[in-house]
């Protein structure tokens, strides 16, 4: 049984549609992989598939067994939080969904080893609102990292991003991937590498219009466009 | 200072009026570390421009006040909430609208039913002599719930407060937590509103929440920074009052203001070395 079915789901902002006819399945160990240009509606889909936003047409199916707080997120970098007074820790910390009130050692150790892997240790006790972007982007994504059992959905993970830090994330998302057998939904404009690590590709453009594996995808017109291919559009 | 004290506390208004500011001061000032970082301060504005409408109302017609005054003021504070949230209007706006409209409800009920216009002042500006046994036992009730709330959900609270959208995708009610805090917000205004008048009560949620944030960056300082000082705020403005016959509600204020200035001045010092 899928993880999360989507079946021919519509998605509209004051009545404007802006994403329709969107269908696939996504599997425990799946790896896909969202491309598409600036407003074509990749986010979109992705807070439909949290619940943040209600499709206007089809439906959108969670697994019997898979609790919304058994999904990590990544949110696309926004700048509301820039002036929040918060410690690294304390927002990492808030990614952990444990039935009790207060924080076990268990959790608390959690925490710490998620901030191992994105080597923000260190600045576990500085102030979220002085850190630089990329290790804003960091704490959020090991924020995720501790929300996630089953699923994690990444909005743009490597955006701000220096090239090896970037490069390190792909591998542990890949790792978490593999090793815990984690579902990983990832958004991504870095076409060619996503699709070295996905299992499944699929383009947006209001539409899908590519939906299958990473290999096909980088044959096709819309792939090898956007790959940075020669293309007209 | 003792002495002071003990004099001040052989009055029974003064009694009251200590122990309902004091649970007020400190609810409003943790409510308010949520409610400015999520930008929903004027919500406090805009209750107690209802509360005083709701007031002026329930004195006019002979009802209880608290009886009245509170279940509107919650009505209004969930559907202010939800003005806020939606992004089709303008929050803001709406608020504005609202709370004037409140007011202006409750100047024409008093007029209309009083002939001195003093009274209006008492409403608007507070009064240390009107507290009820009634509020005083509300109070305690109110100030146990909001402590115990945020001691318990203390994480929560922060994590809603943090980021809503990640908060709602990882499986957290936010609706309940808003839910949550408009209606504590709610009942703390109708409290604190007839000690500190319904122009000043707002001020109680903004300026603890504000001055713990000049000289704190993380969440659990702040939070407990902006509680102590609203206590602080408190005894001090209350003191003064007595000492020099200022009204309650603005010596409060006023304290508060100072607080402010100060906490600013030493952030500068701070940052300048
Ligand atoms: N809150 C909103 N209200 C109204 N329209 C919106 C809202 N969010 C997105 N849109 C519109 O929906 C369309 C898709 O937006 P979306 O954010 O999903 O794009 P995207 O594919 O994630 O783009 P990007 O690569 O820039 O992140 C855009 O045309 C955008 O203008
Ligand atoms: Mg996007």
């Amino acid at each position: 049984m899928p993880l999360i079915s989507v079946k021919d789901a519509a998605f509209a902002y004051d009545g404007q549609i802006v994403l329709s006819k969107v269908s696939f399945d996504v599997n425990p160990g799946d790896y896909l992989c969202v491309v598409g240009e600036n407003g074509s509606g990749k986010s979109t889909l992705m807070k439909g598939l949290l619940g943040l936003v209600k499709p206007v047409k089809g439906s959108i199916t969670l697994a019997d067994g898979l609790n919304r707080d058994e999904i990590g997120y990544l949110p696309q970098q926004n700048l509301t939080q820039r002036d929040f007074p918060a410690s690294v820790r304390e927002v990492v910390e808030s990614g952990i969904r444990s039935r009790s009130l207060f924080l076990t050692r268990e959790d608390k150790e959690r925490a710490d080893a998620m901030m191992g892997l994105m080597e923000i240790g260190q600045l576990k006790h500085r102030s979220f609102m002085e850190l630089s972007g990329g290790q804003r982007q960091r704490v959020l994504l090991a924020r995720a990292l501790c929300a996630t059992k089953k699923l994690l959905l990444l909005d743009e993970p490597t955006a701000g991003l220096d090239p090896v830090v970037a490069r390190d994330l792909y591998k542990t998302i890949q790792k978490i991937n593999q090793e815990n057998g984690i579902a990983i939904i990832m958004i991504s404009h870095d076409v060619h590498t996503a699709a070295q690590y996905a299992t499944h590709m699929l383009h947006l453009r209001q539409t899908p219009l590519f939906y299958g594996k990473p290999d096909e995808y980088l044959s096709t017109y819309h792939g090898q466009c956007f790959a940075g291919g020669v293309c007209c559009v | 200072m003792f002495e002071l004290l003990n004099e001040m506390l052989s009055y029974t208004f003064i009694q009251r009026a200590m122990i309902v500011g004091s649970i007020v001061s400190l609810a409003a000032a943790l409510l308010g570390v949520s409610l400015v970082l999520k930008r929903y301060s004027m919500i406090g504005d805009g209750l107690s421009h209802v509360g005083f409408g709701a007031l002026a109302i329930a004195m006019a017609l002979g009802w209880a006040p608290l009886a009245f005054t509170v279940p509107v003021v919650i009505i209004a504070a969930l559907l202010l909430l939800r003005l806020s949230e939606s992004s089709k209007i303008k929050g803001d706006a709406a608020i504005g609208m609202i709370a004037t409209a409140a007011l202006a409800i409750g100047v024409t009920v008093i007029s209309l039913t009083r002939s001195a216009n003093a009274d209006v002042s008492g409403y608007l500006f507070g009064s240390i002599l009107v507290i009820s046994k009634d509020e005083v036992t509300l109070s305690l009730i109110l100030g146990g719930a909001v402590l115990i709330l945020f001691v318990l959900f203390y994480r929560r609270i922060f994590t809603v407060t943090f980021d809503e959208a990640f908060a709602k995708a990882t499986g957290l009610n936010t609706g309940l937590y808003n839910t949550l805090i408009a209606v504590l917000t709610a009942v703390t205004i109708v409290l604190g509103m007839r000690l500190m008048g319904a122009m000043l009560i707002s001020s109680l949620v903004i300026f603890p929440a504000l001055t713990a944030m000049r000289l704190h960056k993380r969440f659990l300082s702040v939070t407990l920074t902006a509680a102590i000082v609203s206590l602080v705020s408190f005894l001090i403005g209350i003191i003064l009052s007595y000492l020099f016959s200022t009204p309650a509600g603005a010596s409060v204020v006023l304290v508060n203001a100072a607080f402010f200035l100060v906490f600013s001045l030493i952030a500068r010092i701070r940052n300048r070395s």
